[in-house]
């Protein structure tokens, strides 16, 4: 479990963060949603450490993230996986190169079983054939497929996605979706999302939160959003002609 | 001027840091030693032929020079290949060949580090824990400071070989002359000093360039301004330690 507690996050004097509090729970596949510069990503990288908060606490399971020393929390990112918004693959290594990368540097395994590892979960994401490919000769979605498969070869106790879906076609991210979902119920991870996607928002979002100019506007889960009364929540989520239309019907029908 | 002092030493403090953190016991030395090998060839062995190629003819052409300008009645007949020996050994073959591997070694360095930053490559390695600083630079320093040495005696001798192609090719000058002028009172220092120079300039190489790449923010138009920056300011600092270390070492 991930617990924050009054997050705030000024660049200069800029405010991007202002007093986010949440709790991002086990096995639950965890929503980060908003607007194209509401701050999602800044807290993503508040939450692994990318950015230091300007004020606030990060508890993973109880432990300070943010009063850690370097060594701990070099130790901490190891129970970590993350998922990049583009893949963030090594260029030059090739598909089972960039599984077996967080094994060859954190396991204890010998050559064989780490080859092993990889080669699991590359077949859980469905990739195995792949493995002699290197990411410049595989499809965008493919590339996400392996950035999955490298995060978990270490069975980490958090995953992190940073937008997991941009630049993929709707049937992709259903696939990319699933997968995270799956793996997070699977491996009983503290998955958390950042996304826009609405597919993934009424999909796999068992706990989601809205941010809105940096602040946490709305907290529930997928099923909470059609009745929501929240104007800015409502605003972004149906924010096209058909799924207003869409939740109109549905509103309508539940009368 | 106080800003760009001030600006200045800022980067040379997180130059510094950056540095203590590259120098600092690599997490695997199994990974350690890939890396190391596969920059050795990166970075060294596949510039063997470039610089045996300019060694070459910029030992011939030297040569050809002396005698056409410096050799007259009233010079020893060994004057030609005693000064083609000095200028190879003491500036070409370190300080010069180096400015060269600055421009090729230095933005391809910069390029590759700068393209991992802005693709969230060193992101990726920092989030699983790794010291993304020394995984990726350290190696690339040991590297070039490891084949630098055996560079600088490939690029010595073939500026010599190039200086008896004008003898035995050309007959621009007597092979024996070439051979009493290039034996002309050798002092073996000479080659240690080229080497222990040229092991500097390979750490500004390396070191310099990754710098660059590693603090790049933004795009590829950045990566792309890093990698000149690296070329740039790695030749202004082999030109300024050349001034140093020559007078140290002589």
């Amino acid at each position: 479990m991930i617990e924050v507690k009054n997050l705030y996050k000024r660049f200069d004097d800029i405010e991007v963060l202002k007093d986010i509090s949440t709790v991002f729970e086990d096995g639950k596949t965890n929503l980060i949603i908003g607007q194209s510069g509401s701050g999602k990503t800044v807290l993503m990288k508040n939450l692994v450490g990318l950015f230091d908060p300007t004020e606030g606490q990060i508890l993973y399971d109880g432990r300070d993230f943010v009063k850690m020393s370097k060594k701990e929390k070099v130790h901490m990112r190891r129970e970590m996986g993350m998922i990049f918004q583009s893949a963030a693959l090594f260029d030059s290594l090739t598909v089972l190169e960039n599984v077996m990368f967080p094994l060859d540097m954190f396991s204890t395994m010998n050559l064989r079983e780490r080859q092993k590892r990889a080669m699991d979960c590359l077949d859980r994401v469905n990739l195995v054939g792949a493995e002699e490919k290197y990411p410049g000769e595989i499809s965008g979605g493919m590339q996400k497929r392996v950035a999955i498969a490298r995060a978990i070869a270490l069975n980490p106790k958090y995953l992190f996605c940073d937008e997991p879906n941009s630049g993929l076609d709707p049937k992709t991210s259903l696939v990319i979706d699933e997968l995270l979902h799956s793996i997070t119920r699977e491996f009983n991870m503290t998955t958390i999302i950042n996304t826009h996607d609405m597919n993934s928002v009424m999909g796999i979002g068992e706990n989601i939160i809205f941010i809105y100019e940096g602040h946490k506007e709305w907290q529930g889960v997928s099923g909470d959003i059609m009745g929501s009364t929240n104007k800015r929540l409502t605003d972004f989520i149906f924010a096209s002609d058909l799924l207003k239309e869409m939740r109109e019907a549905v509103t309508h029908n539940q009368k | 001027m106080i800003k760009i002092l001030h600006r200045w030493l800022t980067m040379f403090g997180r130059f510094l840091i950056l540095m203590g953190r590259t120098f600092s016991v690599p997490e695997r030395f199994r990974m350690f030693w890939k890396q190391y090998v596969k920059e050795m060839e990166q970075l060294g062995i596949n510039s063997i032929g470039i610089v045996l190629l300019i060694s070459f003819f910029i030992g011939a052409v030297i040569c050809i020079q002396m005698k056409l300008n410096i050799q007259s009645p009233w010079m020893p007949r060994w004057v030609s290949g005693y000064t083609t020996r000095e200028i190879m050994l003491l500036e070409f073959s370190s300080s010069i060949m180096c400015l060269i591997l600055a421009g090729k070694v230095g933005s391809n360095i910069a390029s590759e580090i700068g393209t991992m930053r802005v693709t969230q490559q060193i992101d990726a390695l920092d989030i699983m824990g790794v010291n993304s600083a020394c995984y990726l630079i350290l190696p690339k320093i040991m590297g070039m400071i490891t084949i630098m040495p055996l560079l600088v005696i490939f690029s010595s001798a073939l500026g010599i070989v190039g200086a008896y192609g004008t003898a035995y090719v050309g007959g621009i000058i007597v092979p024996d002359d070439l051979t009493l002028g290039l034996q002309h009172q050798f002092k073996s220092w000479f080659m240690w000093m080229s080497i222990i120079k040229s092991l500097f300039f390979a750490f500004i190489i390396s070191a310099v360039p990754s710098y660059c790449g590693y603090t790049v923010e933004g795009g590829s138009v950045n990566v792309g301004k890093a990698s000149t920056d690296a070329v740039v300011t790695s030749s202004v600092l082999i030109l300024f330690s050349d001034v140093f270390l020559t007078q140290l070492l002589s």
